[in-house]
């Protein structure tokens, strides 16, 4: 049995602490109103120099639009010259929203990327169960305890979500009735697109998901107490099944409702399977992490190297995957270069290069690299080097989905992201660590248990 | 001096892996071992270094790599920028997302291709090559190990193969080197 070190239990407590007490005040710092924002700008072109130039000049031609709510990123191009004819204060009032979405954004990704890492974890535990792995069930408890954190991450991602869906803040623009007053586009998906549907939608996904995780859970556990005849191994193959065939229509719903429809006049076909190829591989890396932390302290004496190879070469398969799919979506939408697909990409361009290409960089060539070596996947500070990167990389591409849509240009990781992500870690560590010590590290009522610790590659 | 090989026949694999390990282990040098599938971690016990197919391929792969881009970027920017379907053909970064897929199948073809020549060049394998058998049933359902032997220590090695569990023990005079 596992212990929750008294050092983990206050780190996770002095990172819960800082975060919220940051996110208070990157909630308390945003601007109430123009004169605010007008000052702050002020303020940050005398400090910023030619940098927060830059960013006022872009601002003026996107956000003069002249849709007043522009919420939506609009490609510069279109009403570049009119700046000033628009002009006044209707360009901070847009410049007040972003700001007033910013920590709210900064919540939303945080949460969102917790949450995916154990919804990822989940699925490939299913996957493990389904497939009959003979390597993996030496991880199964690990795999377990990361996805204790899906019901408390469910809870809250589901809370942000009824509160954004029910337009307490502005991080969806089609949640704003007056927004959709005025646009015949979001008007025309209102059968999908409403508070209600969202949030309804939102609870069958998070219940299905959770009562999968719940009932896996047990039968695992009852399998230990009983294995005869395998009757409760076979419950869960059944389950597992099951649960994969209703995670792939969830996950690719849940993607559109909770990561699309912040830009609601974009669409692209491949979107649910780019989501999670994100959280698969998080996911699988958060693995990694966690056993190779294990193993480090002595608990999991029954894990060996190959084990870690095994790990590491999904770490290294699915990034490659997911840059696959990153690259598919970006190539098709560039080349063919639609007006109405192809925003979505200048404005991610335009204002987050740095964000947008880095991400790549971390999620695909740092891996290919550094993960290609069979010996290298043995190294554990190898494979943590590389999680670590992945793992960053995997935020920004989380960060380069919601923002731009959000607060747009006015981006920037500062007080209220980092408070956020903090928060979210400490909670997420609480939660794994402490359903660790729930069972025993080892299931060993698995029928696969003993080929599975004597796997070697 | 006329040396001589001792060849020792099984018909497990089990058994082969240990009389390599035995063999090895009184310091008698293994020429070569003959199976008709591959035997698992064989290559361990004679003490094989690794190969390095994989590092000829990666390198292969970073040639291909070149190719295409070098190919590319004179075709498409430097000898002809023309317009088509207003493609951006200023630089090479610019107009670089529709030339991954060949990029990326270059880079593959390379690593391949060249990977499996050097496999058949190293392993000295070509369409009119003779073969080297030594005996017809090693690519059937026998295992074949070759002892290096000196006139002196023949009979002590047939002894200690016999001793491993080996069906038939031959002595042969070496054949001129072909490895």
């Amino acid at each position: 049995m596992y212990t929750l070190p008294n050092k983990l239990k206050l780190f996770s407590l002095i990172l819960v602490v800082v975060g919220l007490i940051g996110l208070i005040a990157g909630f308390a710092t945003t601007p109430s109103s123009i004169e605010e924002v007008k000052e702050q700008l002020a303020a940050h072109d005398a400090h910023g120099g030619g940098h927060g130039n830059a960013h006022e000049v872009k601002n003026s031609h996107a956000e003069s639009a002249g849709h007043g709510e522009g919420h939506e990123t609009k490609s510069h191009g279109e009403e570049a010259g009119h700046g000033d004819a628009h002009g006044g204060d209707a360009h901070y009032e847009h410049v007040l929203h972003q700001l007033q979405n910013k920590p709210w954004a900064s919540l939303y990704i945080a949460a969102f990327f917790f949450f995916m890492i154990s919804l990822g974890v989940l699925a490939f535990y299913a996957i493990q169960i389904a497939a009959q792995a003979g390597w993996s069930p030496v991880l199964f408890r690990v795999m377990e305890a990361i996805t204790a954190y899906l019901v408390p991450g469910g809870i809250i991602m589901f809370v942000i979500l009824a509160l954004s869906g029910f337009h307490v803040n502005h991080l969806f623009v089609w949640a704003d009735p007056e927004v959709v007053a005025h646009d015949k586009l979001i008007q025309g998906k209102s059968g999908w697109l409403n508070s209600w549907g969202f949030i309804i939608r939102a609870a069958l996904f998070l219940a299905g998901w959770m009562l999968y995780r719940h009932f896996a859970v047990k039968f695992s556990r009852k399998q230990d107490e009983d294995a005869t005849g395998n009757k409760w191994y076979k419950k869960s193959f059944k389950i597992s099944a099951a649960f994969l065939v209703f995670f792939i229509y969830t996950e690719s719903m849940m993607s559109w409702d909770w990561i699309m429809s912040f830009d609601p006049h974009w669409f692209s076909t491949l979107f649910g399977w780019y989501v999670f190829a994100g959280l698969f591989v998080s996911g699988i890396t958060t693995i990694a992490m966690i056993t190779i932390f294990l193993k480090s302290r002595g608990y999991l004496e029954f894990v060996n190297n190959s084990h870690i190879h095994d790990l590491a070469k999904f770490m290294f398969g699915i990034s490659i995957f997911w840059t696959y799919l990153w690259f598919s979506q970006f190539l098709l939408i560039w080349f063919s270069n639609i007006p109405e697909e192809v925003t979505y990409y200048i404005t991610r361009i335009d204002d987050y290069k740095l964000p947008f290409f880095g991400m790549v960089a971390m999620n695909f060539i740092f891996p290919l690299l550094v993960l290609m070596n069979s010996d290298f996947k043995r190294v554990n500070w190898f494979v943590v080097m590389a999680g670590v990167i992945i793992l960053s990389g995997h935020y920004l591409d989380v960060y380069n989905m919601v923002m731009p849509a959000t607060v747009g240009a006015s981006w920037f990781i500062g007080l209220s992201e980092i408070s956020a992500v903090l928060l979210f870690l400490g909670v997420f560590l609480y939660v794994v660590f402490s359903a660790l010590t729930k069972a025993p590290l080892l299931a060993k009522g698995n029928p696969f248990i003993e080929e599975s610790k004597h796997f070697h590659y | 001096m006329a040396s001589k090989v001792i060849q020792a026949f099984y018909t497990d694999d089990d058994v082969l892996m240990d009389a390599v390990k035995k063999v090895r282990k009184e310091h008698h040098h293994i020429e070569e071992v003959f199976t008709p599938f591959p035997v698992h971690g064989l290559d361990k016990a004679m003490g094989l270094p690794h190969t390095r197919l994989a590092i000829t391929a990666f390198m292969y792969g970073c040639l291909g790599l070149t190719v295409a881009i070098t190919m590319m970027n004179f075709i498409m920017i430097e000898d002809w920028p023309q317009n088509i379907g207003g493609k951006p053909s200023f630089s090479f970064i610019e107009n670089m997302p529709s030339f991954v897929p060949v990029m990326f199948e270059l880079t593959v073809f390379f690593s391949a291709h060249l990977m499996v020549i050097t496999f058949y060049m190293r392993s000295r394998i070509w369409p009119f090559k003779e073969a080297e058998n030594p005996d017809v049933r090693t690519t059937d359902d026998h295992f074949l190990m070759e002892v290096s032997a000196t006139s002196e220590n023949v009979d002590e090695l047939i002894g200690m193969l016999a001793e491993t569990g080996a069906t038939e023990i031959k002595v042969k005079d070496k054949q001129g080197d072909n490895h």
